[in-house]
């Protein structure tokens, strides 16, 4: 598997594609790897993302208003490939824009792109049994969340057909920073553990070095993804560097 | 429990969909012929992972109350009692009159408490949240009318209630917000994308997933992810069980056309449930047609709109090529929304019933044409199906029947209306 999760934890940081635009994005993404992230989840922006907090979705909106589209988001993963041969790209994505494109065709086209797998947030296990075999047909990870709330039940479901690693959600709720991670992240990991040998990214509200390290004590992937797009609403023209700077400082606290 | 790798749509031929199924998902193996949350092709359950333990608890809490018979006769009684039902069919004499053909049966649900069907499903969904043990329920709403429902259920049963409706509906639906907020509910505005019902849900299901180990999410159509098209329609069927007891009483015979508006479906679906069986029975859904077909300015799915992915189900939807969802528009908050419930889908597909679009000024006429002869005002949303019976009565036998459901009164909308009807 092209995920290495070597230190712990290993940075997956989250981009909105096409904030401000797509010659941005891949400077951050390039910045992001340049200062240690080991793997890149490509968001393809969408008109209702609603398992967004405001900051995802004011940069979806962003996006979307000169077009982007995934296509183009598959043709930045390809620049970035070409770039880096050893970091993971993972599209994120919701499953409508992915469906309109056609999923044998997303597989494919995602594969050539060198992408490595694809989290489709509102896509459960229920319904992806077309979704997995495109996937496998095309060597792509199946990326699946699991939740607090996900029984016991669910998560040995989520494991079997999971491949790549497992996103494991902090918090009941949507994305964006809180002040303090709740206690549900460690237990949920536990859980999961059982289930699974797969590596264990936790996502969902992490945005302080503190944090960021607080995760590597129990897992081995931290999700970094409203803290980054929000820096880069935040510094318009210096969002590469900022994001770079960024990514050193979560690194850092990392021994 | 269901994984990912049973079931088989290719066994299921009693669909043509338009295109072949999209590959990425089949339904869940429970019984062969027709799985719940399937509608043929259309439905099932695509929502985050951190939603899919409620909907199986809402779904177990459903499947249990819909056999438990002190269930059913709680909520006949308030629906009796505190609705009250059963609402009349009234035959509209002047109307038939004025449009010189068929004979024309207004079905009641204006005369509901509350003022719209809405308060069918709120109140069964009210009685489960009991049963559940849940305490905070939320809502989204567009005309404001379910709104206006759950707010009032939750009044009765002692809920927190907060409901979330688009700034732009709640320019257009002001008396409406006053209510909720008189009910003890709380509104709160959502500014994103269109700023109408669309946006309310996705607010709605974000509050949702946060909080979903305490509140009930009370939508309000046959809308979303199973098991809400299939419990939704199942507590507005009552409208057609009247319909066709009442029809059959005063005509000795069935209809030979039932007309219901169509947002997210839920008052039509409510009233053609019961008449599915009787093929000869023409079920005809009105979608809004807005001010023009250009995509954005109507919510007309059927005309527009392809199959997709919106909100939890798999339906028409009004996109663009890349698949991002289209703004939409109609002079009726309740009907403007890019996707529809997922049975008419599938009741389009196989032809069962007819959609069609009426236009926001063909509405606005309809509502005077209404009011002056009959001295019934409807809503904005039913009174796209009063259009489309203006069209197609006169063009029917004298002998023939046809039944048009007023789903909702229009005092909500009297301020629209003065702003765009022209009184002579």
């Amino acid at each position: 598997m092209p995920f290495h999760f070597e230190n712990e934890p290993a940075l997956v940081a989250y981009v909105t594609c096409g904030d401000p635009d797509l010659a941005t994005t891949r400077e951050v993404i390039l910045a992001a790897i340049d200062a240690g992230a080991s793997v890149i989840e490509l968001g393809v922006p969408f008109s209702d993302p609603l398992a967004d907090g405001p900051v995802i979705q004011r940069a979806s909106e962003r996006a979307l208003k000169h077009g982007t589209s995934l296509q183009q988001v598959l043709t930045l993963a390809a620049e970035v490939r070409e770039h880096s041969q050893s970091v993971g790209l993972v599209i994120f994505s919701y499953l409508n824009p992915i469906q309109r494109m056609g999923l044998a065709k997303f597989c494919k086209v995602a594969r050539l792109a060198g992408i490595d797998g694809a989290l489709i947030t509102d896509l459960p296990i229920e319904e992806s049994a077309g979704y997995l075999s495109e996937a496998r047909k095309n060597d792509l990870a199946t990326i699946f969340l699991a939740a607090p709330t996900s029984t016991d039940q669910r998560l040995k479901s989520i494991a079997q057909i999971s491949t790549g690693f497992i996103y494991a959600i902090s918090r009941t709720g949507v994305t964006g920073a809180r002040q303090q991670m709740t206690g549900d992240a460690p237990a949920l990991v536990k859980r999961i553990r059982r289930f699974s040998k797969l590596p264990i990214a936790v996502g969902f509200g992490i945005s302080t070095p503190e944090q960021f390290a607080a995760v590597g004590k129990f897992a081995e992937g931290a999700v970094v993804g409203s803290a980054i797009v929000q820096l880069i609403e935040q510094n318009p023209g210096r969002e590469a560097a900022t994001v770079g700077e960024f990514v050193r400082q979560l690194l850092a606290v990392r021994c | 429990m269901a994984t990912a790798t049973t079931g088989s749509l290719k066994s299921r031929k009693n669909v043509g969909a338009p295109g072949s199924r999209p590959s990425f998902g089949r339904a869940p193996r429970r019984s062969a012929a027709n799985p719940p949350g399937r509608f043929g092709v259309y439905g099932g359950r695509y929502v985050p992972e951190t939603l899919m333990a409620a909907l199986d608890e809402l779904e177990r809490a459903y499947e249990k109350a819909k056999r438990d018979r002190k269930f059913q006769q709680r909520l006949d009684l308030l629906l009796k009692t505190y609705a009250g039902r059963p609402t009349p069919l009234f035959f509209a004499r002047r109307l038939t009159a004025e449009l010189g053909g068929a004979r024309i049966y207004l079905k009641r649900e204006d005369l509901l408490h509350t003022g719209a069907h809405k308060i069918n499903n709120c109140l069964g969904q009210g009685l489960l949240v009991e049963r559940m043990g849940k305490h905070r329920v939320i809502a989204e709403t567009g005309a404001g009318q379910h709104g206006v429902a759950t707010a009032t259920v939750c009044a009765l049963l002692g809920f927190e209630c907060v409901v979330y409706m688009g700034t732009q509906d709640m320019r257009r639906q002001e008396l409406n917000v006053f209510r909720m907020r008189l009910l003890g509910a709380e509104v709160r505005g959502v500014s994103s994308g269109s700023c109408t019902l669309k946006d309310a849900i996705n607010e709605a299901m974000r509050d949702w997933v946060t909080n979903v180990r305490t509140t009930h999410y009370l939508l309000g159509s046959v809308l979303g992810a199973h098991p809400y098209p299939t419990m939704v329609r199942d507590f507005h069927r009552v409208i057609g069980r009247e319909a066709r007891a009442q029809i059959l009483k005063v005509e000795g015979r069935l209809p030979k056309t039932i007309i219901a508006c169509v947002g997210g479906g839920s008052n039509s679906i409510g009233i053609f449930y019961d008449f599915l069986k009787d093929k000869r029975v023409q079920l005809i859904g009105v979608e809004a047609g807005g001010r023009g077909s250009a995509l954005g300015e109507h919510a007309a799915r059927f005309r527009g709109g392809s199959p997709g992915v919106l909100q939890g189900t798999y339906s028409y939807v009004l996109q663009d090529a890349a698949g991002q969802i289209a703004l939409t528009h109609s002079v009726s908050a309740g009907l403007d929304y890019p996707s529809i419930g997922p049975e008419h889908a599938m009741l389009k597909d196989t032809g069962r019933a007819e959609y069609v679009p009426a236009s926001d000024t063909e509405a606005l006429e309809a509502t005077v044409l209404l009011a002056r002869t009959e001295g019934i005002i409807p809503a904005l949303e039913s009174a796209h199906a009063v259009a489309e019976v203006i069209k197609r009565a006169p063009k029917m036998k004298k002998s023939e029947v046809v039944i048009v459901n007023i789903s909702g009164r229009g005092d909500k909308d009297v301020g629209i209306l003065r702003e765009n009807v022209r009184l002579d």
